[in-house]
């Protein structure tokens, strides 16, 4: 190695690039100019998108299990008939800490963490857009999700509901600083979010490999667009409208008051207007997981990729028109009833023709039961019946029963659980060996996907009837007189089972990752980028970047895969292309370790949280803010200015 | 055979709902409103059904069926033929799909037509919802107001328009076997027509979340013929008999005395209260703390004794009163026919 760098001195001003070296000097530069260095500096300064989407998804998992265990708590109450083991107030903060936990600080983060991860490999880059934002992301995510699950140890949890509707929440109704805690974990999650949903437009418009149009992108990379496109318009709704309620809590504004002009509707138009999208936040990449897993398990493309993909379009843009099936109990005009009700129906049609296309390519393909198949099947077989449940709801008159009952926590079980959650877990088996180098246990797998399947269902399937017969939601006890004692008992002890699932999952990734097979680069002989490179990929990603002339890369050049040259492999460069074709442009550099998003989602956390206490704190934690962006953005002397 | 499975499927599940109980259901329709939406929810099930059956089925068919022989572990070559074929049987699925959303959508659109189609109604109700029971005004005839709470008569076969607002947070009016359900939102007053089919007693619960108790906000809705209902509306019109044994007038001057008054109006008395319930004819309801205990002595002292471990957060406070007088109160309360 030291022979090549006496080599190409002479050549340093102007940069090494990586045309003609061996793959074993390549791989000393490469490695150097990437590196993350070693302690606690370095865990705080990276910005790996692998590691940071590590983090993501491994934090996201432990906020699962805090809201899993709420949700057992909870039907240890609900196992019996006015049963005196949870009281209201504590059913109340478990129930909201579920829901807030599950969208807010596992759904969503989970969902963006996968495509932290898998976006840049997919496109054959070296990391993502805005590396340092990417990890400031993460912290602001971490603080505000630590925040709200501290602030519930100090008896202190959100009560209001994962929805926070005002007046209950409100100034008058809200108790102390519970819905305070909840509106500001909401800003923290919402500013990381907004963070991904850039990063993720941007590497994907900008980064994809020489040659890979917009029509040979892997559908997930698709899927991970239309995702951040929703953040994107979604996310600001509920900003705005969690930091009214604080101003109206903290400060006496009155956005929420009907006695001084405000009105409580405004409140639930702002939220379900994001809160809507937020639900295809979640399920949009992970029909993007569905259409990446087949492929390799039936080894053939999936069939329809257009209509995958205007499918995918179709349901963000569709996403945004029908918040109002949220609010028909309000009582609307009928006009507005009927054009909700159709724009509601109508979102069945793309998730329709999805289902329709995977049946059509596992019909024309080869299929081999591995685990992430099995959760593929295990999702459609689940989610067809949440779809079919949310056309019953989108019905105003039908929605008018069902509406607040059971009936909409199993419909909504069965479109996050088995449209968004078993694609997941087919994710997590199906990408586990890229991220660790090791296969997940195939036993365990599949008596992990078993008991989750049928737990699953027991679980929520029977809620289904308790919502027909009139039981209610958010309520912490029920009389012996409904006769909903038999079902909710058998429900209790089902979802043990369901627990036991996810038990099985964890017991699986920490045996597997000491004793499982070693995966190789491609176990599933797989089609995409992703695959091309080492497992666990190296910190650059790829040795040279490889050029694109075909959908499924890895199968039409089965040998060799064509690379192209050029990027400087002494300082952090990425390439950058045109956004229909990926015509290489420049040369970009890209964001070396830093301290500074460490340092600035601190300060911006600080002051989110001193700011449930004290207005002042929005003006005096500012200057902390400013002093770490400015710290961040200080201009650095990148090399190739000397050119 | 597809269809036969379908028909076992669908009349597996009639069987297992109409085995559950008849208390606060959906699918024990005795009004307009009700009948009509159990008809939507009954299309809408057996539609889901047949689609989920035949998803289910194509998606077991294109796991099982037989293949000719292709290399294990190799990617397939595409048949274009092959390809076409599935291109049209995809189309047929999506346009059945639209075709099947259109009927829904129409079907959905001629129900709720019918039911705001309701109106005519003989006279009003304004309901307020209250952290966490529900009061009632009649508005009759001009004459004066009926006020009580957490239980309503209404005569059946008539349209009765029910006004519903809220005193604080959002509540919702939901009594299943009658129609669907309707929020009550403060500075948002609004109205629905209830038509009752059969006489009986319908319960009816808070459907949005409210705060601590609202697992108990429920109600009750008596339903009886004309004559009967102008019975109870006479009697309700009708201040509080004063008591009329020792015991019972005790209990009233404990009732003015303690503080009760200063929250509860018992009409014929001082007690105005304008917080919590009218207990002018307390006696003659059903139940107790919207519908959480039954209107029995025992319950009535063990209520006025210690709301607060019966009814954790309920706005009604402990007072302290000596046993005798407890038992007092609790006789004149009793009373209050």
């Amino acid at each position: 190695m030291s022979a090549s760098e006496v080599e190409l001195d002479g050549e340093k001003l102007k940069g090494i690039r990586d045309t003609g070296l061996d793959d074993a000097t390549l791989h000393g530069y490469l490695s150097k100019t990437w590196k993350t260095p070693d302690g606690l500096y370095g865990w705080l300064a990276t910005v790996d998108h692998k590691r940071i989407a590590h983090r993501y998804v491994v934090t996201a998992f432990l906020f699962l299990v805090l809201a899993g265990i709420s949700a057992l708590v909870m039907r240890f109450q609900l196992a019996s008939p006015e049963a005196g083991r949870v009281g209201p107030d504590l059913y109340n903060q478990l129930f909201t800490m579920h829901g807030t936990t599950m969208m807010f600080l596992f759904a969503v983060p989970m969902m963006e963490g996968f495509a932290i991860y898998l976006v840049p490999l997919m496109i054959g880059s070296r990391n993502v857009a805005f590396p340092r934002l990417n990890a400031f992301s993460y912290w602001v995510y971490v603080s505000g999700g630590l925040m709200i699950w501290v602030a519930f140890a100090f008896n202190t949890g959100a009560d209001a509901g994962w929805f926070s509707y005002v007046p209950l929440a409100g100034p008058e109704y809200g108790t102390g600083k519970r819905p305070d805690f909840w509106a500001q974990m909401v800003t923290y999650t919402e500013v990381s979010a907004l963070a991904v949903a850039v990063e993720i437009i941007a590497t994907v418009f900008k980064q994809r490999a020489p040659g890979m149009t917009l029509d040979r992108m892997p559908i997930y990379v698709w899927s991970a667009l239309v995702m951040a496109f929703i953040i994107l318009f979604a996310m600001p709704a509920v900003m705005v409208s969690s930091t009214m309620l604080i101003l109206d809590r903290l400060v006496g504004t009155q956005f929420f008051n009907p006695a001084s002009g405000g009105d409580v509707l405004l409140w639930q138009h702002l939220f379900w207007f994001f809160g809507h999208p937020e639900v295809y936040i979640i399920f949009i990449p992970a029909t993007g997981f569905v259409s990446a897993i087949l492929p390799a398990f039936v080894r053939r493309p999936v069939f329809g990729y257009l209509g995958i993909v205007l499918s995918l379009i179709g349901i963000g843009l569709l996403s945004f028109g029908l918040w109002v099936h949220h609010m028909f109990a309000t009582g609307l005009p009928q006009l507005g009833e009927s054009f909700f009700t159709a724009s509601s129906m109508m979102i069945a049609i793309p998730s329709g023709i999805q289902i329709f296309c995977w049946i059509a390519t596992i019909w024309g393909g080869r299929p081999a039961l591995a685990v992430p198949f099995l959760f593929v099947l295990g999702f459609i077989v689940t989610f067809v019946i949440g779809g079919l449940t949310g056309v019953m709801v989108a019905s105003v008159p039908l929605d008018l029963q069902v509406h607040d009952t059971y009936f909409v926590v199993a419909h909504l079980h069965y479109v996050l659980m088995g449209g968004a959650v078993f694609p997941l877990l087919g994710a997590v088996y199906y990408w586990f060996p890229k991220i660790t180098g090791r296969m997940l246990g195939e036993q365990l797998g599949k008596w992990n996907f078993w008991l989750v399947f049928i737990g699953f269902n027991a679980t929520f399937f029977p809620m289904h009837i308790l919502g027909l017969q009139g039981m209610p939601r958010r309520v912490y006890t029920y009389p012996l007189e409904s006769g909903w004692g038999g079902t909710n008992l058998f429900v209790s002890l089902c979802s043990l089972a369901l627990a036991a699932g996810f038990g099985v999952l964890f017991l699986n990734v920490v045996l597997s990752l000491r004793r499982g097979r070693l995966a190789g680069d491609n176990p599933w002989g797989a089609s995409t980028l992703e695959w091309a490179t080492t497992s666990p990929p190296p910190s650059y990603n790829f040795p040279r970047i490889p050029v694109v002339d075909h959908r499924e890369p890895l199968w039409k050049n089965a040998e060799v895969l064509p690379v192209a040259e050029g990027l400087r492999i002494d300082a952090r460069e990425v390439m950058v292309g045109t956004v229909a074709d990926a015509v290489p442009q420049i040369r970009q550099p890209s964001a070396d370790n830093s301290i500074w998003p460490f340092l600035a989602a601190i300060a911006v956390g600080v002051a989110f949280l001193a700011s449930i206490y004290t207005p002042w704190a929005v003006v005096w934690g500012s200057l902390p803010v400013a002093v770490t962006f400015i710290g961040w953005f200080w201009p650095q002397a990148i090399p190739e200015d000397e050119e | 055979m597809d269809k036969l499975r379908c028909a076992g499927g669908i009349g597996a599940l009639a069987v297992l709902l109409s085995g559950c109980s008849q208390w606060q259901s959906a699918l024990h329709p005795q009004g307009g409103g009700a009948r009509a939406i159990l008809g939507l929810i009954w299309l809408f099930t057996a539609v889901s059904v047949v689609v989920w059956v035949l998803v289910v089925m194509a998606l077991a068919m294109a796991v099982l069926h037989r293949r000719r022989g292709q290399q294990a572990g190799e990617p397939l070559v595409m048949d274009r033929r092959r390809e076409q074929n599935f291109f049209r049987v995809v189309v047929t699925a999506v346009a059945v799909t639209v075709a099947v959303l259109v009927g829904l959508t129409f079907a959905s659109f001629l129900t709720g037509k019918s039911n705001a189609a309701l109106n005519g109604e003989a006279f009003t109700i304004h309901l307020t919802g209250h952290q966490w029971w529900w009061e009632a005004r009649y508005q009759l005839d001009g004459q004066s107001d009926i006020v009580t709470a957490n239980e309503i008569h209404l005569p059946v076969d008539l349209p009765i328009r029910v006004e519903l607002d809220s005193a604080d947070v959002i509540h919702s009016f939901w009594v299943p076997s009658l129609a669907g359900k309707r929020d009550l939102i403060p500075g948002r007053p609004s109205a629905i027509t209830l038509l009752v089919e059969k006489a009986g007693t319908y319960r009816g619960q808070c459907a949005e979340f409210c705060g601590y108790q609202h697992a108990h906000m429920a109600m009750t809705v008596v339903a009886e013929s004309r004559s009967a209902f102008d019975t109870w509306v006479a009697r309700q019109r009708l201040d509080a008999l004063p008591p009329k044994v020792d015991e019972a007038r005790r209990g009233q001057a404990a009732f003015l005395g303690t503080g009760c008054a200063l929250c509860h109006t018992i009409r014929g008395t001082p007690a105005a209260g304008a917080v919590g319930p009218d207990l002018t004819h307390l006696a003659s309801r059903g139940s107790l703390a919207a519908d959480t205990l039954p209107l029995t002595r025992g319950a009535l002292a063990a209520w006025i004794a210690d709301p607060q471990s019966i009814k954790p957060g309920a706005r009604m406070p402990s007072i302290a009163l000596s046993a005798d007088d407890l038992n007092a109160v609790v006789a004149y309360l009793e009373g209050l026919q």
